[in-house]
């Protein structure tokens, strides 16, 4: 692992250097919140946050994007929208870098998204390691809160400097070209260590009574389970807890027409399995029409169903769900806990 | 990560053109297409394609032909929602967008040489049609035939050509039904599962391909195995709501499998113990 050392006052120099380079988009502040946003000066990049609002999954799977574009004449050419332009996306946690990766397997596998890898590809990754805890975060319960790969630079605050991990080539360009470097001495490294313990540590307060790789056995026995239907007469079926999730990627498509009528594009846009029509066709028929139904599907696809594809939970502890439910029975950590007490 | 090219967006239809048009009933029309690029569809029976009219949208199709020397293929559909009332308005030398052919298929292989029970409910004869042509070109190939197909009421009926001539074939049992009786109807008045009584199977080398709405499963199932048809010899299609044919957009799902990918045809063991199946 290689490390480099940027002491704070080069940091502003730094991001200057990317602005004046790159696309570069990052965290702010906002109404008492975070959110991903362009950062147009160095003062606007905000690299102590606990959770941004809406993951940074909006940069690869916009929440509504053009995939074709054609003419409405019969012979007309149609022409796919793939977005391939180069950013910086600055200030990624470890859990939400784990989200990505995972985005980046199911995009990839069986038939490949170019519309989403892509956008993948173009970005250069960023992470910073957490300096403070949502209230309802358990990524540390969740083995992410630290991540190997996903991210082509890592900083952590170490008070007067960051330490810089190297990810990628790319990473070590954008960093010898753009940043006034100091060597990391092991010192440092152990530094590290510490200080990412500690907050781990802090996040730990959050998490499973039972081992996390016992969810899947756990839902197998758990169809039936009156807790689904219990908590569900609670949900308003609004799919926050979708559209919240680093983790949730369904989508769906449909066609705009321009004003004109002789153009068009098809998007695709955000959807959610806890919406009542998700699963609903022409007929009249609706696949999942309970609320119980619905909000099962979610857990399951969360702890069981994506499992066999990822080898892992597709849920990385973040805790937006929890906090974006109203009711407050979409956090994971409750049901699960639940469940698993019968 | 492998950079694609742009014209591998999987969401890129191909053009095909109308060629012919033909009124099945006041509901559904069948229509025949060809790829404007002259190459094949390339398809299995029980494959699907997703149909675009650019402006409107787009639609899972079932491919009702089976798979033909001369290029053409047909899908026949029924009117209901803003595609299917798109593409009902077009004519012959229009233009619409195809992706695919998608999806798992019959077991044409797997059957061939052994006998074969077709039950097919309403709409479901569309794609069922697919693989009773293909054993119908490959007669030899096969052992008994047997289709059964049931109506909600005789103006529900589609194909009806066709099945006058499978009526009349001496190389196939064809029997019919309807759920309740209209104006000069002669045949079976009843549910589908009624027909079973009529028929006679040798179940070890029989295989029963069933395709109806969702109530009719359960049912029709029981049925093939009181005949004591083998649970891995009952092949069925199963439809669901569908944005992508592949496996990403998470509509289609039954419990962990997608149906665009994984089905739309399973096999019974398959899936007799999903909760979301049937
Ligand atoms: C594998 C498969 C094969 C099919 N084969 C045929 C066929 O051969 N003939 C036929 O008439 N119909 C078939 N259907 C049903 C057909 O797809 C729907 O009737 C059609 O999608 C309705 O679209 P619409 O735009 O007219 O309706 P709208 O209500 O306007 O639907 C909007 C969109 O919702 C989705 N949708 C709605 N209903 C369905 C549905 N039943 N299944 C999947 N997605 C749906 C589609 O993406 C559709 O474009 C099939 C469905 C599936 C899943
Ligand atoms: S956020 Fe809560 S209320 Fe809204 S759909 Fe999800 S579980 Fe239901
Ligand atoms: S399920 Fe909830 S906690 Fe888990 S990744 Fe999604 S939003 Fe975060
Ligand atoms: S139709 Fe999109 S996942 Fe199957």
């Amino acid at each position: 692992m290689e490390l480099q050392l940027i002491e704070k006052s080069d940091h502003d120099l730094f991001v200057q250097n990317l602005i004046n380079n790159y696309q570069v988009e990052g965290v702010k502040p906002k109404d008492g919140s975070f959110i991903y946003g362009s950062i147009k000066a160095p003062e606007e990049l905000c690299l102590d946050f606990d959770c941004t609002l809406i993951s940074p999954k909006k940069y690869f799977l916009p929440p509504k994007e053009a995939l074709l574009q054609f003419a409405l004449t019969p012979d007309s050419e149609i022409t796919p929208l793939i977005e391939n332009d180069p950013f910086i996306l600055f200030g990624v946690h470890p859990y939400d870098i784990k989200a990505i990766n995972q985005m980046d397997r199911i995009f990839a596998r069986g038939v490949p998204d170019p519309h989403y890898l892509q956008r993948r590809e173009a970005a250069l990754v960023i992470g910073v390691d957490p300096t403070a805890v949502a209230p309802r975060s358990f990524w540390a319960d969740m083995g992410a809160s630290t991540v190997s790969e996903g991210f082509d630079l890592m900083f952590t605050d170490m008070g007067e400097h960051f330490i810089v991990e190297i990810g990628t080539n790319r990473g070590r360009n954008l960093l010898e070209e753009h940043a006034k470097l100091k060597p990391a001495t092991t010192d440092d490294a152990r530094e590290r260590v510490r200080i990412r313990s500690r907050i781990s540590h802090i996040c730990k307060k959050r998490g499973f009574a039972f081992p996390k790789r016992d969810i899947p056995k756990l839902l197998e026995h758990s169809w039936n389970n009156f807790l689904w239907e219990e908590q569900a007469s609670k949900c308003l079926s609004c799919g926050t807890c979708n559209i919240v999730c680093p983790t949730c990627y369904c989508f769906d498509v449909e066609d705009h027409v321009d004003l004109d009528l002789a153009h068009g594009e098809r998007i695709r846009r955000w959807d959610g399995c806890l919406l009542q029509d998700f699963a609903a066709v022409a007929t009249g028929e609706n696949f999942r029409e309970t609320r119980a139904s619905r909000y099962r599907h979610r857990f399951f696809r969360k702890g069981h169903y994506l499992f066999e594809i990822l080898d892992d939970l597709a849920c990385v502890g973040c805790g937006r769900c929890a906090s974006g439910c109203l009711p407050d029975i979409a956090d994971p950590v409750n049901l699960f806990n639940k469940l698993k007490e019968g | 990560m492998n950079q694609p090219m742009l014209e591998d967006s999987p969401y890129l239809p191909k053009w095909a053109e109308i060629t012919r048009i033909e009124q099945l009933t006041e509901s559904e029309k069948l229509f025949e297409l060809r790829l404007v690029s002259g190459e094949p569809l390339g398809h299995t029976p029980g494959q699907f394609v997703e149909l675009s009219v650019m402006g409107i949208g787009e639609a899972p199709i079932s491919v009702s032909s089976a798979p033909a020397e001369n290029g053409v293929f047909e899908l026949a559909i029924r009117k209901i929602g803003n595609l299917t009332t798109a593409i009902h308005g077009s004519v012959t030398g229009d233009r619409v967008g195809i992706r695919g052919p998608f999806g798992t298929h019959f077991p044409v292989e797997e059957a061939k040489g052994k006998d074969l029970l077709f039950v097919a409910g309403g709409i479901g004869l569309i794609p069922l049609r697919s693989f009773i042509r293909f054993v119908l070109d490959h007669r030899d190939d096969y052992g008994e035939v047997i289709v059964l197909f049931g109506a909600k009421n005789p103006s529900e009926r589609i194909f009806l050509y066709e099945l006058e001539q499978w009526g009349n074939r001496e190389d196939i049992v064809y029997l019919d039904s309807v759920d309740k009786s209209g104006p000069g109807w002669q045949g079976n008045v009843g549910v589908i599962t009624t027909l079973f009584s009529k028929i006679h199977v040798d179940p070890s080398r029989t295989f029963c391909i069933v395709v109806g709405p969702p109530v009719m499963y359960r049912f029709v199932i029981l049925e093939a195995k009181a005949k004591g048809i083998p649970d891995r010899q009952i092949f069925l299609s199963l439809e669901r709501k569908m944005k992508c044919g592949i496996g990403k957009c998470g509509h289609c799902q039954i419990n962990h499998l997608y149906v665009c990918q994984d089905g739309p045809v399973f096999r019974y063991t398959d899936i007799f113990d999903l909760e979301e199946a049937l």
